[in-house]
């Protein structure tokens, strides 16, 4: 009962002013659209980035490669561990490029249940030929099923068919520059040279654009088993085991994990790419920065008119005062009126902010190096909404708390006799 | 009819700025259940104070106000507030309604805020209260868009509205022209009369006064005369 007497005063004073009230709710709805609309923007611009860049990477990469052992003859002898041994011009020796005992690896790592997939991959040098011209590139032999489960393949083929890689025995896939180069197209036939010295006659079978020019100058595709001929290597030969696991951020740790249990090299996404969180986090930094700003701005004009409106309704308070409203409910009623500017406008807001993104979303963007986007790209996570919405709440109520608190503390004696 | 329904033991109150000015010194009085009291003077003998003093609005006193028997000093702001709102009626010199309210709403604001009874019967309390003014046909009215007079007998329905123990009026007719302010006196004598409505009236007007029970004149912020 006694709630719904303040409720209904104050919707009677706001209603009182409602062109000042629709403009406090405007300033506010315009925050947050912007608000949200940029967020949606920028996040979403920071996805399809993350997507070109981090996607296509994986988390972890373990591999083998040619370098000299950190542990000589001589610090293995028992008689000279205790000093300082000096050894110059330290030389590799012809090691093996593939990981040791990979399916037992590949059969331990698919049980880590911290581990979203694996994908196997033999990576090889070799020369395209082009009439007289010979083009240094590279081959990796690929598990197809696997590289579009981890890696999103199939977004960037823009042409064949990737899955006849399986089916087509010594099919090979180029990326689009190098395809320009070599001046095939899909169903041509491209000749190879491996770094021993074999030809081999492949068959083109799908190009492929990743978006970065230095990737698809070079580099190329096909299946294990081709890979495996190509370079005429045993059942079980592999390269590289790239691992997407399911938390980014255990990247790091879990790398070095692996890298001591079986023995190879290691590569995380977070010691390599780091720069890539770096710039999204910038980003969104910018997008919530502004959008605060916006909504401090309408916080601002809140106060401005919830100030304007004690001043006028100065002899209200006074009555209602009089007549049994104790400061308490005074303040109430106008933290009532500051909070419905805040909830109504930020509720268009959000509604005028999923259109805006939807609009965004509709804006015609092609670049030639994202060949699947086809519109600007928009995030619709709800966690905006949230955000927004609680920013509105927050920032109404923050700027109706020194009004209210001011008409609370209104003296009735000093309004009625002060006539 | 004995009951007193206010009591007011040795008030006094200055004023410290600029300098400290005695307003009101030892007023002491009581006022029994039905009776219709003025308070005269002239201008700032501290009539005023004193009727906002005993409105318990202003806090800022010396000595004791007691209201039904109940001491309301010591009392916190939500406590008076609740005693305005129950016991207390205020009619004031200018009309103070509020404009956003129709006129009904207005009437019914102090019942609705008490929540004693229903909106139904608060309803229809304010009804039968303006039907009692003979202004009922004004109910759903702006309460800016009606006159002077029609005002101030809305302001004395809403001090109706909760059955209070006493209504306090600073200057009721001061604002209002003779014909207004005959009828306005006469609904306060019909009041005190048919309800046994306990009534107090600061005033300058003689001849208002003249006509009420007692009369309580001052001087300088003291009673001269009971």
């Amino acid at each position: 009962m006694k709630a719904g007497v303040i409720l209904k005063v104050a919707g009677k004073l706001l209603f009182a002013r409602w062109k000042q009230t629709l403009i406090a709710a405007i300033g506010v709805t315009f925050s947050i659209t912007m608000f949200i609309a940029l967020l949606s923007f920028m996040v979403g611009l920071n996805e399809l980035l993350d997507n070109m860049i981090l996607n296509r990477i994986p988390h972890i990469r373990l591999y083998n490669e040619v370098m000299p052992s950190q542990h000589q003859p001589i610090t293995l002898s028992k008689v000279h561990q205790r000093r300082y041994n000096f050894i110059r011009s330290v030389k590799s020796v012809a090691s093996r490029q593939y990981i040791y005992n990979s399916i037992a690896i590949q059969n331990a790592l698919q049980v880590d249940d911290r581990i979203k997939g694996i994908a196997p991959k033999i990576s090889a040098q070799v020369f395209f030929h082009d009439g007289p011209i010979d083009i240094t590139g590279v081959v990796e032999g690929i598990d197809i099923e696997k590289e579009q489960n981890l890696f999103h393949f199939r977004e960037y083929i823009i042409s064949g068919e990737p899955e006849n890689l399986n089916t087509v025995g010594n099919s090979i896939i180029l990326g689009k520059s190098l395809a320009d180069k070599l001046q095939v197209s899909t169903g041509d036939v491209v000749r190879v040279t491996t770094a021993s010295g074999t030809h081999f006659v492949m068959k083109l079978v799908g190009i492929f654009q990743s978006g970065l020019q230095d990737i698809d100058k070079i580099q190329s595709y096909t299946s294990l088993a081709t890979a495996r001929k190509i370079l005429n290597k045993p059942n079980d030969y592999i390269t590289d085991l790239q691992l997407q696991i399911k938390n980014i951020d255990d990247a790091a740790i879990l790398s070095k994990e692996f890298s001591e249990r079986f023995g190879t090299k290691t590569d995380d996404i977070k010691t390599s790419n780091a720069q890539f969180e770096t710039g999204s986090f910038i980003r969104s930094l910018i997008s919530y920065s502004v959008g605060i700003t916006l909504l401090i701005v309408a916080g601002f004009g809140i106060y401005n008119i919830l100030n304007m409106l004690i001043y006028e309704k100065m002899d209200t308070i006074a009555i209602l005062k009089a007549i049994g409203f104790s400061g308490t409910n005074i303040k109430s009623i106008f933290l009532i009126i500051g909070l419905s500017i805040g909830l109504f406008g930020g509720s268009l807001g959000l509604l005028f902010g999923f259109l805006f993104s939807s609009l965004i979303d509709l804006i015609p963007f092609h670049t030639a190096s994202l060949p699947t986007i086809t519109t600007y790209p928009v995030s619709y996570n709800p966690i905006f909404y949230v955000i927004a919405i609680s920013f509105s709440l927050i920032t109404t109520y923050l700027a109706g708390w020194a009004p209210s608190r001011k008409a609370s503390k209104v003296d009735p004696v000093l309004i009625i006799r002060g006539k | 009819m004995n009951e007193v329904v206010l009591e007011a033991r040795h008030i006094s109150k200055s004023f410290h700025d600029p300098v400290t000015l005695p307003i009101l010194k030892d007023i002491s009085f009581t006022i029994k259940k039905g009776e219709f009291v003025s308070i005269t003077g002239k201008s700032g003998c501290g009539k005023s104070t004193l009727l906002y003093i005993l409105s318990t609005m202003d806090t800022d006193y010396d000595g004791e106000l007691f209201i039904e028997q109940e001491n309301m000093k010591g009392k916190t702001e939500n406590q008076l507030a609740y005693v305005r709102n129950a016991k207390i009626g205020f009619v004031f010199q200018f009309h103070y309604l509020i404009h956003e309210f129709t006129v009904i709403e207005n009437v019914m604001l102090p019942g609705l805020k008490l929540g004693a009874h229903s909106e139904e019967e608060v309803r229809q309390r304010a009804i039968d209260q303006l039907r009692a003014l003979d202004i009922h046909m004004l109910a759903n009215k702006k309460a800016n868009l009606i006159s002077g007079g029609e005002k101030q007998r809305v302001a004395i329905a809403r001090a109706l509205i909760n059955s209070p123990s006493i209504v306090l009026c600073d200057e009721p007719t001061g604002n209002l022209d003779k014909a207004n302010s005959e009828v306005v006196f006469k609904i306060f004598k019909h009041l005190t009369r048919e309800r046994q409505q306990t009534i107090l009236v600061v005033t300058h007007d003689q001849e208002f006064a003249a006509n009420t029970h007692r009369i309580i004149e001052m001087e300088d912020g003291k009673i001269v005369q009971k």
